[in-house]
């Protein structure tokens, strides 16, 4: 079954901002599931459609087979959802907010779980403390035990790992792995990319409000990851529609000086020959030649990218 | 179907609006109590031992219900209108949202919590005001309805207008502009007989005089409307307002974009 089934979602604030157009999504249950895309792309506005924060326009959703807009309390009991402002109520200390939170949900506090959560998400020693003394780390991971005290079978952490240091945020990963392990299917939005590789089993592109792409993150990298011919040039490049037309097939992604051509995967010495070759009939002879290995992050600019984006 | 209600959440909604205003009971609870004791100190002396015109009680025995009532209804207005704009102002109003409350679970805790602490409010003013003057109940059915019912009213258009809100500021206008002038302009310091017809005229149309002659009327065994009428008004405002909050927080109107 699907954890999440989008079709057609769209959005537009005021002033006609298209915030999501036409978006289709499958999010199969159980996945680790990242999705990518540059500020103001959309990913917020579909999460925060989701968590009941913004109206939808036209689309549908269904969380676990059911239609999210009709049937919003029973979908909403099994979501959770970490916003990506931090912000919390002052009166509070982060145990009470739990509880708190576990009753909104129409769930008995269950005090060991919460429990378990605070000192999986290290805030043990401060969970009497009131919010306002926790530092930004800190709430940032109270967010996340907020958003599973109820035990949602679907969990959305919108940059959740904003503003958290590096072992920390390791560990937080590895909390969430083990979720996903136990059938917990998890969405999440995230700038640092190798954090997505690393981690995610699907991976979905938006930018300006549209689905780039959607595919298994080890098909995306196996198959879009042939390596690069990296070529230096002495001055900066633009490319013509003729160069364009002779080395498209090889997406071509200009950098200043330099150009990256994707060599086919089907590595054999005629493919770097023939790629060599074509760069060299239409730009010239470089003064530097290097072989890069393409990483989610050169895909992800590669896709998003304003020159080649209509490309795709 | 046991997902369709969530009463555990409107409970503990109710609880955290509750906790709300008992953690600052300086300001939510002896603040009104002391401002009552300020009031009919001043018009205890100012005024001696002169009774109202065309009614035959004593000043302060008339100003006494009022005072109660009129502090009942601005807390009950304070206690959701700042708990909404403070949530949006904090950016916490978020978590309201993603919980799985109806609108009207979301209406009832939040007008519950808010007739709680007029409640409250009212059973303090009355143990402070006692010492004053002789306080009499004659139709304590009249005194109850028309104190729940008012709180609620209230409630509920602090509810509407924490909802419409976006700021603190646009907060401080309603307050300031619209539910202060209401209430004083609404029969709590005089009888509506003292007025010129042309103002007697536009109290027929202020809902907080109903509110405030009803629940004195209560204590007074006479007031300024026809009692039978009041308790229609009244009733009639309640489900209306009730109606409006519960409307304006399924369309998630001024919550979400």
């Amino acid at each position: 079954m699907n954890a999440l089934e989008i079709r057609g979602l769209s959005k537009s604030y005021g002033k006609g901002k298209q915030a999501l157009s036409d978006v289709s999504l499958n999010i199969a249950e159980g996945s680790f599931f990242a999705l990518l895309g540059p500020n103001g792309a959309g990913k917020s506005t579909l999460i925060n459609i989701l968590a009941d924060i913004v109206h939808h326009e036209s689309g549908s959703i269904h969380l676990l087979g059911r239609d999210l807009f009709k049937e919003r309390g029973w979908c909403k009991r099994r979501l959770g959802v970490v916003p990506q402002e931090v912000a919390f109520d002052p009166f509070f200390s982060p145990r009470e907010i739990l509880r708190f939170s576990s009753g909104m949900f129409g769930v008995a506090p269950d005090e060991d779980w919460i429990e378990e959560l605070l000192i999986r998400l290290e805030l043990k020693a401060h969970a009497e403390k009131n919010t306002r003394q926790l530092s930004g780390g800190m709430r940032r991971r109270l967010l996340v035990a907020q958003a599973l005290v109820h035990r949602p079978r679907v969990v959305v952490l919108d940059e959740p790992t904003a503003g958290v240091d590096v072992e920390l945020r390791k560990r937080l990963w590895v909390f969430m792995q083990e979720l996903n392990a136990a059938g917990t299917t998890v969405l999440l939005t995230t700038h640092y990319l190798e954090e997505a590789e690393e981690l995610c089993d699907q991976v979905a592109i938006i930018d300006r409000g549209k689905l780039l792409m959607h595919r298994p993150m080890q098909a995306l990298l196996a198959d879009a990851a042939a390596r690069l011919l990296r070529l230096k040039y002495n001055q900066p490049l633009t490319l013509n529609a003729e160069q364009l037309g002779a080395l498209s097939r090889w997406r071509p992604r200009i950098d200043a000086c330099s150009i990256d051509l994707a060599i086919p995967s089907n590595q054999t010495a005629s493919s770097f020959h023939t790629v060599y070759t074509a760069a060299i009939e239409t730009l010239g002879v470089p003064v530097d030649v290097a072989i890069v290995q393409e990483d989610l992050e050169d895909i992800f600019l590669r896709l998003t990218g304003d020159a080649h984006a209509g490309s795709l | 179907m046991q997902d369709r209600y969530n009463p555990r959440g409107a409970w503990t909604f109710f609880q955290r609006e509750t906790r709300r205003f008992l953690r600052v009971k300086m300001q939510t609870i002896v603040a009104p109590a002391l401002t009552a004791v300020m009031y009919l100190i001043v018009f205890r002396y100012a005024m001696g031992e002169r009774h109202v015109p065309g009614l035959n009680v004593p000043y302060f025995e008339f100003l006494i219900p009022g005072l109660i009532m009129m502090a009942m209804l601005q807390n009950a207005f304070a206690n959701t209108s700042s708990s909404l704009i403070a949530s949006k102002v904090m950016n916490v109003h978020v978590f309201l949202l993603m919980a799985p409350l109806s609108s009207a679970e979301v209406v009832f805790a939040a007008l519950a919590a808010a007739t709680v602490r007029a409640l409250i409010v009212a059973v303090v003013l009355l143990l402070v005001l006692f010492p004053f003057a002789d306080i009499h109940v004659v139709h304590l059915w009249m005194i109850l309805l028309y104190g729940i019912c008012g709180s609620i009213i209230m409630g509920g258009i602090g509810m509407l207008s924490g909802m419409w809100a976006q700021r603190f500021d646009d907060m401080a206008t309603i307050s300031n502009f619209i539910i202060l002038p209401l209430t004083f302009l609404s029969g709590v310091f005089y009888s509506v007989h003292q007025l010129p017809v042309f103002w007697q005229t536009i109290n027929q149309f202020n809902p907080f005089f109903y509110l405030i002659d009803g629940f004195r009327y209560g204590f007074l065994g006479t007031g300024d409307s026809d009692p039978a009428k009041a308790a229609f008004v009244v009733c009639l405002a309640t489900l209306l307002v009730v109606f409006c909050c519960w409307y304006a927080w399924r369309l998630g109107w001024k919550m979400k974009v």
